[in-house]
């Protein structure tokens, strides 16, 4: 089949990708974009750990087609990391533990994003269904819940803003 | 039908590096020309912290700050031989590697350091902070890191160290079996309460509470993440976790992320730990290991809380909620 132009919005910059039909956001990002914080954990939607945030909404990079996105908003964890240091998501990850080989982190991150951004403040259910699409093989899960839980509180506490940049 | 509680424990005695030896872990050390030192290894870290707390023990024995400390491992093409990240070994067995290339690293450095402050080497020690000083007179000093760049360009030397562990071979007694299989060995008690489901054979299980003896902690925080992942495996594999159910023939085993029966955060019990230090005496720092012991007591403690629920004793895993029923109903 002819590969096809595919434009969408990616981390607040414009882009242009000439994509064969069907591929996956995930390949463009990684492979033809340099956007490997996106992970393939199972490339079939299993695990979480290649989550996006596609208008600000967290979806499976793996199982998008890139013309999917044409025209719409993309943000991965390159998008929501600042040039210098970290974001505030990544700072409770980090203070807490969340993570040991870090392979489900950036997917967790983004869910975290985009549950924050819904809701500031979540209780604990909110959380555990926010995450309950990404597997952690590493900690447990309770050093995640733990972070994000710090995050909320810092991040509504100090009523910074949270939304995408 | 009815939701029956119960409490069930277990404990683990586990042997760090079990393979009756013969295996050698090595490490190689050398100073940059910034200061820093470099410690090539071929040890993986699968993501338990073993870079961490191998350039904290390098730290500690070199008198340098952590940060001053560069970790090159994994690739066993051009590292120092190492037999590899299994059986709860390689905080003991790389950390006493690193730590004897480290002892060999110092010993060359207060070498320079002595002709550089005219002393003779046995007068200088390390002030823990990064400098090198002459004792009882510690207005001659002298940075490490400075130290170490001059002893490359005003001395002409290298500051290194070649460090390798390995226990010896153990023969086994073929008579008796007797054998010294282990380096050292970790001990855990593990409290598990479960709620089962009598209508469906569900299991909950609503707390994991242990106790663990492991040595000298060498990073409390990376112990502590052991213990609580370990324990969510354990639970996992105690309750849902098979690469082969054969249910309802082999065709139907799971493929994938998608097929494979894992719990997830909804699952999560309470999970709490205390730690106990009895420092071992052939680790480095008296270091044990806790690695795949924190998934082992879990298990058991789960299985007889859930004997101790329902009265079912099911001694095959994963314990199913069908051969929970199945129990029920031939009782
Ligand atoms: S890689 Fe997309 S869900 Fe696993
Ligand atoms: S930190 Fe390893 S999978 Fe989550």
């Amino acid at each position: 089949m002819a590969s096809v132009i595919v434009n969408f919005e990616l981390c607040g910059r414009d882009v242009e990708v000439l994509v064969q039909p069907m591929a996956t956001l995930q390949s463009v990002l990684r492979n033809q974009l340099g956007h490997t914080a996106t992970k393939e954990g199972c490339r079939q939607g299993g695990c979480g750990s290649c989550t996006v945030l596609v208008d600000g909404e967290p979806m499976l990079s793996c199982l998008l087609p890139v013309e999917d996105v044409a025209g719409r908003r993309v943000t991965t964890l390159e998008g929501i990391t600042p040039i210098d240091g970290l974001d505030p998501i990544q700072e409770a990850f980090l203070e807490s533990n969340g993570f040991q080989c870090g392979y489900c982190t950036p997917g967790m991150v983004m869910v975290t994003r985009a549950l924050l951004d819904h809701d500031p403040q979540p209780g604990r259910e909110a959380i555990v269904e926010a995450i309950s699409g990404n597997l952690c093989r590493c900690t447990g899960y309770q050093p995640i819940i733990d972070a994000i839980e710090k995050a909320a509180d810092r991040l509504s506490g100090s009523g910074e803003q949270t939304g995408e940049r | 039908m009815a939701k029956l509680r119960g409490t069930g424990i277990a404990a683990v005695n586990y042997p760090t590096g079990m393979n009756l030896g013969g295996d050698p872990s090595q490490a190689l050390i050398h100073a940059t020309t910034s200061g820093s030192f470099v410690v090539s290894l071929s040890s993986s870290d699968l993501g338990q912290g073993l870079r961490t707390v191998i350039g904290q023990i390098a730290a500690e024995t070199l008198g340098v700050a952590a940060d001053e400390i560069v970790i090159d491992t994994a690739d066993t093409d051009t590292g120092p031989h190492c037999m590899g990240t299994f059986a709860s070994r390689a905080t003991h067995r790389v950390g006493n590697a690193v730590r004897a290339a480290a002892l060999e690293a110092r010993a060359a450095l207060l070498d320079v350091a002595a002709e550089e402050l005219g002393a003779c080497a046995e007068e200088i020690v390390t002030d823990g902070h990064g400098n090198l000083l002459v004792a009882g007179d510690p207005r001659r000093c002298i940075p490490i890191a400075e130290m170490a760049s001059k002893a490359q360009f005003t001395y002409g030397r290298t500051i290194a160290g070649r460090g390798s562990y390995m226990k010896p071979k153990s023969p086994v007694d073929p008579e008796t079996g007797a054998m010294d299989p282990d380096s050292t060995e970790a001990h855990a008690c593990t409290v598990a309460e479960v709620e089962v489901d009598t209508e469906t054979g569900q299991v909950a299980v609503l707390s994991i509470r242990s106790a663990y003896e492991v040595g000298r902690q060498v990073n409390p925080a990376l112990v502590r993440g052991q213990i609580v992942g370990g324990a969510f495996m354990g639970m996992a594999h105690a309750l849902y976790e098979t690469t082969e159910p054969y249910y309802p023939s082999v065709e139907h085993k799971p493929k994938d992320f998608s097929e494979y029966v894992l719990p997830g955060p909804a699952e999560l019990p309470e999970i709490d730990a205390v730690v106990l230090e009895i420092p071992s005496s052939t680790g480095p720092y008296g270091v044990k290991g806790v690695g795949e012991m924190t998934a082992n007591s879990p298990i058991p403690a789960i299985v007889n809380a859930i004997y101790h629920a329902c009265g079912v004793r099911v001694d095959d895993l994963p314990v199913t909620p069908e051969k929970i029923l199945r129990g029920l109903e031939a009782r």
